[in-house]
């Protein structure tokens, strides 16, 4: 899983599932909650398709802007915790 | 923020009386009171403005109310010399299904939840870092100690929705006893719950007029203390009165303490830089400005909240009427 096909599938989410517009396009670092993209809601909606689409789950600690504030941080984070070799 | 207390109280008392009597052309008001600084502020400028005999006070316990709630109504309504009418809606709410949605979305958070088990919704602060508004759930399981979990989609939304059936049960009870008695409803809400949306739509965002809506939360308490409202209502702390277990505005919807909120909520609406706001707070620019992001973020998602329903062209004389009278009660 590239981190541009996660960023094609987020992309693709909140044009569909979350703004209901496939023809507005969002930068890669277009803050999702300063440009309103994403509100409370939304961030749930996000959280539940990223886990429930590859499988991860995110720890507490890890829900910050920093990881999901925009498609490039999401795709970036995403990558690295599907990506990482599994912990026995 | 400081003002004119009395000046203040003057002028609002002289707002309630058009509105009720000239606009609404009703013979009183009906305040549901929670024990708290908000309803307590409005039924006591009701008092002044229409007459005492011309208020009814309502305490509208359920389930989860605190017991202090109602204490507190008696010792605001016997100082005010108005009348308090109890009405538990317990009854309304468990045939609803309210706490029975409630347990249901807490099981799935926590599959041990049985109901009656107290619990409550969390929010991170806004102060401690970069968290994203996600909330979560605290359970305080029978003999143990508390546990927080996150909450699936699906469970939060029917756990809210669950909730908003108190309010709304509160604002059809306000509205029986408004009709039998030709009486107007006072909202409740200060400037920060208006402004930010803290309110249920159908709920305690129902009313007939709101007198407090454009005073932030510090001039509500001044206003209080201004009224000789007694000290065990101002001293309280804001709550939500809303879940078993005990919970802070702060933790449910704001992320921040009220005088932090009402700082930001100004300094947003004159202009002023999260730098500014920084120095008469005591917090880090970086704080405020998180906080700064985050009222512009719950304007954009309560926006509907403010809406009445939406028609598919503007139905006159009906919308030219309405209009007029929100102006003209504003002169």
């Amino acid at each position: 899983m590239t981190e541009q096909q996660i960023h094609d599938a987020v992309r693709e989410f909140l044009q569909t599932r979350i703004i209901f517009d496939t023809t507005r396009a969002i930068a890669s670092d277009e803050s999702f909650l300063a440009s309103g993209i994403l509100d409370s809601t939304g961030v749930l909606e996000l959280i539940a398709f990223l886990e429930d689409t590859y499988g991860i789950h995110f720890q507490d600690d890890e829900l910050v802007a920093a990881n999901f504030d925009s498609l490039g941080r999401v795709a970036s984070f995403v990558a690295r915790k599907v990506n990482a070799p599994e912990v026995h | 923020m400081t003002i004119d207390t009395g000046h203040e109280i003057d002028r609002i008392c002289r707002v309630i009386c058009g509105q009720v009597r000239t606009t609404l052309r009703k013979q009183g008001a009906v305040v549901a009171v929670s024990g708290g600084i908000d309803s307590s502020v409005c039924a006591a400028l009701c008092a002044r403005a229409l007459g005492k005999g011309h208020v009814l006070a309502l305490a509208l316990p359920e389930r989860h109310s605190s017991a202090a709630a109602g204490t507190l109504a008696q010792e605001l309504c016997a100082g005010l010399g108005i009348e308090l009418l109890t009405v538990p809606i317990e009854g309304v709410l468990e045939e609803a299904g309210c706490y029975r949605s409630q347990a249901d979305a807490m099981q799935q958070a926590f599959p041990a939840y049985r109901t009656g088990d107290p619990f409550k919704i969390v929010l991170p602060s806004l102060l401690t870092g970069d968290r994203l508004n996600v909330p979560r759930v605290t359970w305080l399981p029978p003999g143990g100690t508390e546990q927080t979990a996150r909450i699936p989609r699906g469970a939060y939304l029917q756990l809210v929705a669950a909730t908003n059936f108190k309010q709304r049960t509160r604002t059809m009870t306000a509205y029986f006893h408004a009709d039998r008695l030709n009486r107007a409803v006072c909202g409740t809400p200060n400037r920060l719950e208006y402004d930010q949306g803290f309110f249920v739509k159908g709920g305690d965002g129902l009313s007939d007029f709101a007198p407090i809506a454009h005073l932030y939360k510090s001039q509500v308490y001044a206003l209080g203390a201004a009224l000789g409202l007694p000290q065990s209502i101002l001293q309280r702390r804001p709550t939500t009165d809303t879940f078993p277990l005990e919970q802070t505005q702060e933790e449910f919807y704001f992320s921040a303490p009220y005088h932090i909120m009402d700082a930001c909520l100004a300094g947003v609406n004159r202009g002023q830089t999260s730098a500014q706001v920084a120095a008469s707070t005591g917090l880090t620019p970086d704080q405020i400005a998180r906080i700064f992001t985050d009222i512009e973020a719950k304007r954009r998602a309560t926006q509907h909240l403010h809406l009445r329903a939406l028609t598919v062209e503007p139905i006159d004389p009906i919308e030219g009427r309405t209009r007029q009278a929100i102006t003209g009660s504003r002169r």
